[in-house]
């Protein structure tokens, strides 16, 4: 809502010196949203005056039409003498009453005006369109042409009003009064302490039987309807300056005198207007819902099916508006001055549910200044006050003559009343007010108040959203003053700090980057392309998918089930960018279907739900468990003065696997796979145990060449998915290991397996086999080659030993030596090397 | 030194002789002083204290004396061993701390070099800034409250107080989870913010409940300089008896203080949310210019565009429908709670002039900020 200063002091007799600032700065303060004070005709300095033409001589041989002008503007040049002035524009006629700039003046933004010599001719100044001068586009991009009545020489500054201050505030969905000059100037009013001059208190006639007949089918979406009618309008008659400029400033766009009368009805007052043609009605206004199918064409010219929800206004032959939405074009009001012009008009000021009006501008994607008033609540006592100044201004600026009869339907409804403690407010907001305080701002506000500790309120018919004793409170605290509150801070009982979940996740964030890895915080969308890409297979579960709606992007209709897309596309960009050397992570939940997902039953919020129907929402949610991922490419490890790098490999994507579950406590155990997206011989399924069971937690490995090139990846890229969830379910609590101050003892042993075996099958085997005297083992060496024979391997172990109470012999650390290599020979085939 | 005395001792042993014993060690000792290394250092130290060295020689000889000569002849040796010895110390000390010294400079680097070999990773700063929040409230006994991003719409809405018809739950404004038969509704939807958690939190626990809620929200926009359809949001939801707007406001401003230095003010704006009641936006003094750019075209301030304040988010008093959803007596209980977006205050924080650099997982711009912000 953008509120003009100057119409603000209408009602408000706000102090002579205060600034558009200032009062925004009240207004801020009691709570209303002020944007921003536009400054109309800042820099504007005169001489801007009413001129006469005198002659039009059209010049040739230009580009463009171009007209040499004489004007009379009076005494405003000095001399008196007609001014002579080059103009582009060609609607007006000699005769015509029109708005001059004299050299020396300065128009918005800087414009200053000087003699100038152009298309052969010198021009002493400009005539003037309505955008030069900052009254907003009129769409005609022509000169001003002004009302005759107007002596060249007087000073359009004034006349056309163009210095002035406009508030432009944004209305909170509670405020709909604010969507008005009159719940404005309220405000105002309260902020400053002022009496309100309130613009609908007018003299309302009775309503009697003689009015246009209106029929209310639906009293329930139409609580109020009142039709008065005024006949004789001067087709020829035209919106005043005024009212005009008060539109224009408010940032409508003038267009006919009863249109701009509704209009600007509705900005003082705040209740939407609609004015018919008489002529062009068939029988009596009707309000009811419309029939499913039926057509109705809006004054935008577009053509509309409703909807069994809509509420129309009708006659005869149907539907002739979108009730509280739009008009239809088959009653508009013709324009004036055309020869069809309407003399006859209806003027409509209903009162209308905000629900199905929400509905309907939604649904028709049609939302107009009416829609968003009566979306908000609109005062219903303001409705026949807003008819009567209708045909007020009807009467006085188009000649017409106002009908004696009063049609006015209202469905009974009583005024809103709650009872609140007196003390409310102050338990509220923590400040003792006190019940006079208390009492006087809610008065203030329009309520009515009686009672000492209880107070019975009864709140004002332009105030629908003061429904609960908190929203009284809110009235007596922001008049008060948010910025007077006191500051004090509540003693929560000690907390329990973060749960395990939580230093998970922060310490594998930790881990990662601590092994070089960079966060990326990736979209969670995707579609059936990533999916291919990947390589799944048909019925990959990672194919099943939660879907959008109204997905962001086509292509990417659904929720990840995989993090791993996302860092590709993080990955590539980084690449792309002329970043090589990446190494990528990302932690964040994937969204993977149950299969079983219901729709939720609707549930009430005027109580807690049951424990059963918490279960039937959740239900209704896909598994969402939080994973790691990593990705990377080029360099792990850079060349430099101290030697050689080493590209990054599928060693690397596991042991990012290690990283991850060493956070969680977790022991991680690798096996060889085959699964898509890796490698197929670079690719290992990653398991924890939990509650002595192995649960796949993860992949990692070499990724397949043919994703390397659907995703457009450096090569051998290598990434890393695993599931925190499941880690964390793995980790255990850490027993301190018992340390050995005895001697170690070191044996070295050389295994020698076919190529297939897993080295993590040898180590196995040969940690069984060692007892409990094996401190630990590494393997150090693997070596292949033709003395090994074909499809062979040697695995070097350094195995250490040591006892817990003595320091071992010899033979106690062979014979332990021997039973790892004897279990390593059993199991896995393999041989001793060099034995 | 006394000349010998000849009369005493009738065998005389040349080698025994007072000017002899001199000699050799006055060779030793120049030879010791000779020596420019330990390499010949070691050689001086063998010629001139080894056994088959003079001095070693003569004092062999000292048992051939006759008794009454042999502690004169003892005597003199052992001085001149004893000086000898020490001497050859001394140089020893001394060409050894030259060679540590020759040594340690031959050893020297450039400690300049750089070493990238595995360049440093980092946390995105939207993590280390929502835990930096995390940690504050943490420490005044608020524990951190997790949900699912893909919730149910009671959840995100009807329980928060937002209505059917509220505009929030159009498709313009909210991403809508399809449901398995396309033509239904399937009353779920990617959290539009993280109020669902506290709903799930106040269904779960009993009163007093002071928590934090940080997480990933969405909503229909687009992506631009200002706007992401998912950013970050920390929550906070306090339900006790007896708490005020008051108490909010003396939250919020330990937190300013906390993420942004002393003496900063907060205001609290009146506004509207279906889920707070009474609502206000909040905002801080700006923490560049505290201020002092309002009004002053001479001290433009970049980090709040010269307003003098910096809009951090919304919050209010829990409306007591909020509470009776969740199964709360509002009798008894109120509560307040408060929330913003992470990616703004990353902005002005640190001055991050496009959100899409915190969407598209540069490097360049997330190593920077390290592991903690």
């Amino acid at each position: 809502m953008r509120a003009p200063l100057s119409w603000l002091r209408e009602y408000v007799d706000l102090p002579a010196g205060e600034t558009g600032r200032d009062v925004q700065a009240k207004l801020i303060a009691a709570g209303l949203e002020v944007e921003r004070v536009e400054q109309l005709g800042g820099g504007l300095k005169g001489p801007l005056v009413v001129g006469k033409v005198l002659t039009i001589e059209e010049l040739e041989g230009f580009r463009k039409p171009i007209r040499f002008c004489t004007v009379d503007v009076g005494t405003a040049n000095g001399t008196g003498e007609p001014q002579e002035i080059v103009c582009g524009a060609r609607n007006f006629s000699v005769g015509d009453k029109v708005v001059v700039v004299l050299p020396g003046a300065v128009l918005p933004g800087d414009f200053a005006i000087a003699a100038r010599k152009t298309y052969g001719k010198v021009s002493h100044g400009m005539i003037c369109s309505g955008e030069e001068l900052g009254m907003g586009d009129d769409g005609t991009h022509g000169i001003i042409v002004l009302p005759q009545e107007y002596e060249p020489g007087t000073d359009a500054i004034e006349l056309l009003q163009l210095v002035d201050e406009v508030l432009d505030i944004a209305v909170t969905p509670d405020r709909g009064y604010c969507l008005s000059m009159r719940g404005i100037a309220r405000e105002a009013a309260i902020a400053y302490g002022l009496p309100l001059r309130d613009p609908a208190l007018l003299d309302v006639p009775a309503p009697n039987a003689q009015g246009y007949p209106v029929q209310i089918g639906d009293p329930a979406g139409c609580s109020r309807f009142t039709a008065r009618t005024v006949t004789g309008i001067d087709t020829e008659a035209r919106s005043p300056i005024w009212l005009q400029r008060r539109l224009q400033k408010a940032g409508m766009r003038p267009v006919s005198l009863t249109v701009d009368i509704t209009n600007y009805v509705m900005l003082e007052l705040g209740q939407p207007l609609h004015a018919y043609d008489r002529s062009r009605l068939d029988g009596p206004i009707g309000v009811r819902r419309a029939e499913p199918g039926e057509k109705l064409t809006t004054l935008d010219g577009t053509t509309r099916v409703l909807d069994a929800e809509d509420l129309v206004i009708t006659d005869n032959r149907g539907p002739i508006g979108l009730a509280g939405v739009m008009g239809g074009a088959d009653t508009e009001i013709a324009d004036h001055g055309a020869a069809q012009g309407s003399t006859e008009v209806v003027v409509e000021a209903a009162h209308f549910d905000p629900v199905p009006i929400a509905r309907s501008a939604r649904r028709h994607k049609l939302t107009s200044e009416a829609s968003k008033r009566f979306e908000r609540g609109v005062d219903p006592q303001a409705a026949s006050a807003a008819a009567q100044r209708t045909v007020d201004l009807l009467v006085l600026l188009a000649g017409g003559t106002a009908e004696a009869g009063v049609t006015e339907i209202s469905a009974p409804g009583a005024p809103h009343t709650l009872t609140i403690r007196a003390d409310h407010p102050d338990r509220v907001a923590g400040v003792a007010y006190g019940r006079e305080t208390v009492v006087r701002r809610l008065q203030e506000v329009g309520c009515d108040v009686y009672g000492q500790d209880e107070l019975i309120v009864t709140v004002p018919s332009w105030r629908p959203d003061l429904t609960d004793p908190n929203d009284l409170a809110e009235e007596v605290i922001r008049l008060e003053g948010y910025e007077n509150l006191p500051a004090t801070l509540p003693q929560p009982p000690a907390g329990r700090g973060l749960t395990v979940r939580q230093r998970l996740h922060r310490r594998v964030g930790r881990a990662l980057a601590g092994a070089g890895y960079v966060e990326a915080l990736n979209y969670p969308f995707f579609g059936e392309q990533a999916l291919d890409h990947l390589g799944l297979e048909a019925d990959d579960p990672r194919r099943s998918v939660v879907r959008l709606a109204n997905p962001l992007s086509d292509t990417e209709p659904a929720l990840r089930t995989t993090m791993l897309p996302g860092l590709f596309a993080a990955l590539r960009r980084n690449h792309g960018r002329g970043e090589h050397d990446l190494a990528l992570f990302e932690t964040g939940l994937v969204f993977l279907p149950t299969g079983k997902e219901t729709t939720p039953a609707r549930l009430p919020i005027d109580r807690r739900p049951t424990d059963e129907e918490i279960a039937s929402l959740n239900a209704a949610l896909p598994r969402q468990p939080r994973r790691a991922a990593v990705v990377l490419a080029g360099a792990r490890e850079q060349a430099g003065w101290w030697g050689k790098g080493r590209p990054a490999d599928w060693a690397d994507a596991v042991e990012a696997g290690r990283t991850v579950a060493r956070e969680a406590g977790a022991e991680l155990i690798v096996r060889q796979d085959q699964a898509a997206p890796f490698h197929p011989g670079r690719c290992a399924a990653l398991f924890v145990r939990v509650d002595g069971q192995e649960v796949r937690v993860g992949g990692a490995g070499e990724l397949h060449p043919r994703v390397v090139k659907a995703f457009g990846l450096p090569e051998r890229t290598c990434a890393m998915e695993i599931e925190l969830d499941l880690l964390e379910r793995a980790g255990t609590v850490v027993e301190a290991p018992h340390v050995s101050s005895f001697p170690v003892a070191t044996q070295d042993v050389a295994l020698v397996v076919d190529s297939s075996v897993a080295a993590a099958d040898v180590e196995a085997a040969l940690r069984a086999g060692a007892g409990e005297l094996l401190e630990s083992l590494r393997l150090f060496d693997v070596f292949t080659g033709e003395q090994l024979g074909e499809g062979k391997k040697s695995l070097a172990y350094a195995l250490r030993f040591r006892a817990a109470d003595r320091t071992l012999t010899a033979d106690e650390a062979s014979a332990a030596r021997d039973a790892a290599v004897a279990a390593a020979v059993e199991r896995t085939g393999a041989v001793l090397r060099g034995a | 030194m006394s000349a010998p005395n000849k009369s005493y001792d009738p065998v005389e042993v040349e080698a025994l002789k007072p000017e002899e014993i001199e000699r050799m060690r006055d060779e030793a000792l120049a030879a010791f002083a000779a020596a420019g290394d330990l390499e010949a250092l070691h050689e001086a130290k063998i010629a001139h204290t080894g056994p088959t060295s003079p001095l070693s020689l003569a004092n062999r000889e000292i048992g051939a004396l006759p008794p009454q000569a042999k502690a004169e002849a003892g005597k003199r040796v052992g001085m001149a061993r004893g000086a000898v010895s020490k001497a050859l110390a001394v140089r020893q000390t001394e060409l050894e701390a030259e060679r540590d010294a020759r040594v340690l400079v031959e050893e020297a680097v450039d400690v300049t070099l750089p070493y990238d070999r595995v360049p440093a990773g980092a946390r995105h700063p939207l993590t280390t800034l929502s835990e930096r929040i995390e940690d504050v409230f943490v420490a005044m006994g608020y524990e951190v409250a997790e949900g699912p991003e893909v919730e149910a719409e009671w959840f995100n809405f009807d329980a928060l107080n937002i209505a059917k018809d509220h505009p929030a739950r159009a498709m313009q404004d909210t991403l809508f989870v399809q449901a398995p038969d396309k033509r239904a509704e399937s009353e779920v939807v990617l959290r539009t913010h993280t109020s669902p958690v506290q709903v799930r939190t106040m269904l779960d626990r009993e009163p007093p409940i002071y928590v934090i809620c940080p997480g990933r929200v969405y909503r229909m926009d687009e992506l631009d300089a200002t706007h992401t359809p998912v950013f970050t949001q920390v929550e906070l939801l306090a339900i006790d008896e007896g708490l005020t707007m008051a108490d909010l406001k003396g939250t919020i401003e330990h937190m300013v203080g906390a993420l942004f230095g002393e003496g900063l003010t907060t205001r609290l704006r009146p506004n509207y949310f279906p889920f707070t009641e009474p609502s206000a936006e909040l905002d801080m003094q700006c923490y560049v210019c505290r201020g002092a750019s309002a009004g002053d075209p001479e001290r433009p301030c970049r980090t709040c565009s010269s307003e003098g304040w910096i809009e951090l988010g919304g919050c209010g008093m829990v409306n007591p429908r909020v509470l009776i959803a969740a199964g709360i007596d509002p009798e008894k209980y109120s509560g307040f709670a408060f929330g913003f977006g992470i990616e703004r205050l990353l902005m002005f924080r640190h001055n991050v002039e496009d959100m899409r650099d915190m969407v598209e997982g540069d490097v360049r711009f997330t190593r920077p900020f390290g592991m903690e912000i």
